[in-house]
C-alpha cells in the first residue's frame, strides 16, 4: 500500500464521515435505553443526553403489571412460533421440488408463484374473502394468509441448486431412495445454514408485523405486541398536543412517558440480544438470496 | 411383451409435452404432492382476490356475493377519478415515491464504497454492526420513535430551544411530513441496503488497481473509474426495482405517522384504500382504487424494465 500524502487525507475523511453515520444510527437507541432507565421528570425536562439521570427502574415494573403488554407480547410469540414453523415447511415443500431439474413443470409453477410478487388483487379482494373464510377475529388469519414467501422461496431453491451435489441425490436414487426420503436424509441435514436463515426472516417478520393484526383483529385479547405499541406510542400522541397544567394530569403524563420509553426496549429486547449473535447469518441469508439478483 | 415395447417407442416418438409430464408425474410424485398445498395456498390467497378484483366493475352486494352483484362498468373509476381526492393521492404518493428515490437509493451506494476503502477490519465490523441494526426494527417502533424525538418538548425541539430556534410541530406540520418520511427511511435502511453493493465490490479486480496506482491515479479516480463500474450491473438492477415501485408507497410507515393535521401531504392510495374500503366499507369503490394502483405499478416496472434494456442491456428479464 502506498501512502502519499492525499492518500492520507482521504482516509481521514472516510474514517471521520463512517463514524458521524454510525453515531447518528446509534444514538437514538442509547438515548431509548436511558430515557427508559430514568427519571421520567428528568425525561420530560430535557436533562437526559446521554447516561440515564435518577437512575429507576419503575418504567418497567409498570409495565410487568400492564395486562395489555404481556398479553401482547405472549400473542406474539405464539404467532412468531407457529406462524415461522408453518412458513419454514412450505418454503422447504415448494422450493425442493422447484430445485430439481427434472421436476417437469417447474417453470410454470415457479411463474405462477412469481407472478405474485409483481402483482394482486389488492387489499379489498383479500379482505373480503377472509371474511367469507370466517378468518376474522381468530388465531388463524395470524398465520396463514402469508403462509409462505415468494422471495425466500427462491433464496431456497437457489441454494438447494447451487450447493446440494447433485451426484449425491443421484446415488441415493439409484439405491432405491424415494423423492421424500432424499429430501428429509440428504437434502435437510445439508441445509442447515439456510434453514436458519429462513427461521430468522420470517421470525422476525411476524414479530414486527402490525398490518394483518390491523386489517382482521378486533378483540383485543388476539392484539399482538405491535398494535398495542402502537396504541401506547402513536395513538396517544394527540394526547400530547393538548398542554394541559393541571397536576394529577402531569403525573400522570410522566408515568405513561416513562412507559413509553421501557415498552420500546421491551418489544426490541429479543432482536436486541440475538442481533449480535445473528448478524452473519442474515448478512449471508441476504447475499444467498442476490446471487440470482 | 415385445408388443409392448414398440407401442411404448412408438409414444416416445411422438413424445409431446403431456407425455413427457404424465412420465414426470409417475416417476415424481411426491414431488408433486409436497408442492400442491403450496401451489394450493397460491390460487387461495392470491388468485382468488385477482379473480374477485372484479367487484371493481360491480356493485358489490353482500348478500348476493362477488358473482352475483350487478355490473356497473367504470363507474368506481370515474367516480375515483373526478374526485377532490385524486390529484392529491396521486401528488403525494408519486412525491413520496420519487424523494424517497433520489435520497435513499444513493446513500446505501455511498457507504458501501467507504466501507470498501476501510482497511481496518475491526472499525469495518463495528460500524457495519451499528448500521444494521435499525433495519431490524419494526415500523411501529421507528415511528414511536420518530414520535418522541419530535415533539414539541422532545429531543429535537429542546436542542433546538437550546441554540435559540423556535419549537417545530413536526408531526402535525404537513410541510414536514415527507422530508421525515424519507429521512427515516435512510436511518433505518441504509446499512442493511449497502450489503449488496459490499459483496458486489468484492468482485473488483485488484490488477486494475495495481496499474491505475503505476500510471499515478488517485484514490478517488480508481473508485470513479474502476469500482463503480464493477457494481454498476447492480445498481442497475435495483434501479429497476425501485424505480418500477415508485407508485406503490407502503402503507404500514405512512398510516402510523398520519394524523388529522398532516392529512394533506401524508394521504397516499394505499392509505385512502384502507379508510375507504376498511373503515367505511365502500368495497367496490376502494377495489377499484387499488387495482388502478396495481396496474399503474405493473406498468412501470415493464416501463422501466423495457428502458434499461435498450440504454444498457441489463435487465430483470
Amino acid at each position: 500500500m502506498e501512502n502519499t500524502a492525499s492518500d492520507k487525507v482521504f482516509n481521514f475523511f472516510n474514517y471521520f464521515f463512517l463514524t458521524i453515520i454510525a453515531l447518528l444510527v446509534v444514538y437514538p437507541l442509547i438515548f431509548i435505553i436511558s430515557a427508559s432507565l430514568s427519571n421520567p421528570l428528568h425525561v420530560l425536562n430535557g436533562e437526559i443526553w446521554f447516561w440515564p439521570k435518577g437512575l429507576n427502574f419503575d418504567a418497567y415494573k409498570k409495565l410487568f403489571s400492564n395486562h395489555d403488554i404481556i398479553n401482547g407480547f405472549l400473542n406474539t410469540v405464539k404467532y412468531t412460533v407457529v406462524g415461522t414453523a408453518i412458513n419454514v415447511v412450505l418454503t422447504i415443500m415448494a422450493a425442493y421440488p422447484l430445485s430439481r431439474a427434472d421436476f417437469v413443470g417447474r417453470n410454470v409453477i415457479m411463474g405462477i408463484f412469481v407472478f405474485t410478487m409483481f402483482f394482486s388483487g389488492g387489499l379489498i379482494p383479500s379482505y373480503l374473502l377472509i371474511k367469507d373464510l370466517g378468518m376474522i377475529d381468530t388465531f388463524w388469519v395470524m398465520v396463514i394468509p402469508n403462509a409462505v414467501s415468494v422471495f425466500n422461496i427462491i433464496i431456497m431453491r437457489t441454494f438447494f441448486q447451487t450447493t446440494i451435489p447433485l451426484e449425491l441425490q443421484e446415488a441415493a436414487m439409484i439405491d432405491g431412495a424415494g423423492n421424500v426420503r432424499i429430501l428429509l436424509k440428504i437434502v435437510l441435514p445439508l441445509s442447515m445454514p439456510v434453514i436458519a436463515v429462513m427461521i430468522l426472516f420470517y421470525a422476525v417478520a411476524h414479530w414486527n408485523s402490525y398490518f394483518t393484526a390491523l386489517i382482521y383483529l378486533q378483540n383485543k385479547e388476539l392484539f399482538p405486541l405491535q398494535l398495542i405499541l402502537r396504541e401506547i406510542l402513536i395513538q396517544s400522541q394527540t394526547s400530547d398536543m393538548v398542554k394541559s397544567t393541571s397536576e394529577s394530569f402531569l403525573k400522570q403524563q410522566m408515568s405513561v412517558e416513562g412507559l413509553k420509553y421501557a415498552v420500546l426496549i421491551f418489544a426490541n429486547l429479543p432482536m436486541l440480544c440475538l442481533y449480535p449473535f445473528l448478524q452473519r447469518y442474515f448478512v449471508k441469508g441476504f447475499l444467498v438470496g442476490s446471487i440470482k439478483g | 411383451m415385445q408388443h409392448a415395447n414398440i407401442l411404448e417407442k412408438k409414444s416416445e416418438a411422438s413424445s409431446s409435452k403431456w407425455t413427457i409430464l404424465q412420465k414426470s408425474f409417475r416417476k415424481n410424485w411426491e414431488l408433486y404432492l409436497l408442492i400442491s398445498p403450496v401451489i394450493a395456498y397460491f390460487i387461495v390467497f392470491h388468485y382468488i382476490p385477482m379473480y374477485g378484483v372484479q367487484i371493481a366493475f360491480k356493485d358489490f352486494i353482500a348478500t348476493l356475493g362477488i358473482w352475483d352483484s350487478p355490473w356497473v362498468g367504470m363507474k368506481h373509476f370515474e367516480r375515483f377519478f373526478n374526485s377532490y381526492y385524486f390529484w392529491r393521492l396521486i401528488k403525494n404518493t408519486l412525491i413520496i415515491g420519487i424523494y424517497t428515490l433520489a435520497v435513499a437509493f444513493p446513500i446505501p451506494i455511498i457507504i458501501a464504497l467507504m466501507l470498501n476503502e476501510v482497511r481496518n477490519s475491526k472499525f469495518k465490523k463495528f460500524v457495519q454492526t451499528i448500521i444494521y441494526a435499525p433495519h431490524f426494527l419494526s415500523t411501529v417502533v421507528v415511528v414511536g420513535m420518530l414520535i418522541l424525538f419530535l415533539k414539541p418538548d422532545g429531543l429535537i425541539n429542546q436542542i433546538i430551544i437550546l441554540v435559540g430556534g423556535k419549537p417545530i410541530a413536526f408531526m402535525s406540520e404537513p410541510s414536514w411530513f415527507k422530508t421525515l418520511y424519507v429521512f427515516s427511511d435512510v436511518w433505518q435502511t441504509m446499512g442493511w441496503s449497502s450489503i449488496i453493493y459490499l459483496s458486489a465490490l468484492t468482485a473488483v479486480d485488484y490488477s486494475l488497481h495495481e496499474s491505475a496506482m503505476i500510471d499515478g491515479a488517485s484514490r478517488l479516480q480508481r473508485i470513479w473509474h474502476i469500482n463503480i463500474p464493477t457494481i454498476m450491473p447492480t445498481i442497475i438492477i435495483l434501479f429497476i426495482l425501485n424505480a418500477g415501485s415508485v407508485m406503490s408507497v407502503g402503507f404500514e410507515k405512512v398510516f402510523l405517522m398520519q394524523n388529522t393535521l398532516n392529512m394533506s401531504t401524508s394521504d397516499v392510495i394505499s392509505t385512502f384504500v384502507y379508510r375507504s374500503g376498511i373503515e367505511q366499507a365502500e368495497y367496490s369503490f376502494s377495489a377499484a382504487i387499488g387495482l388502478f394502483n396495481s396496474i399503474i405499478n405493473f406498468i412501470m416496472l415493464v416501463m422501466v424494465n423495457f428502458f434499461a434494456k435498450k440504454v444498457n442491456q441489463t435487465s430483470l428479464w
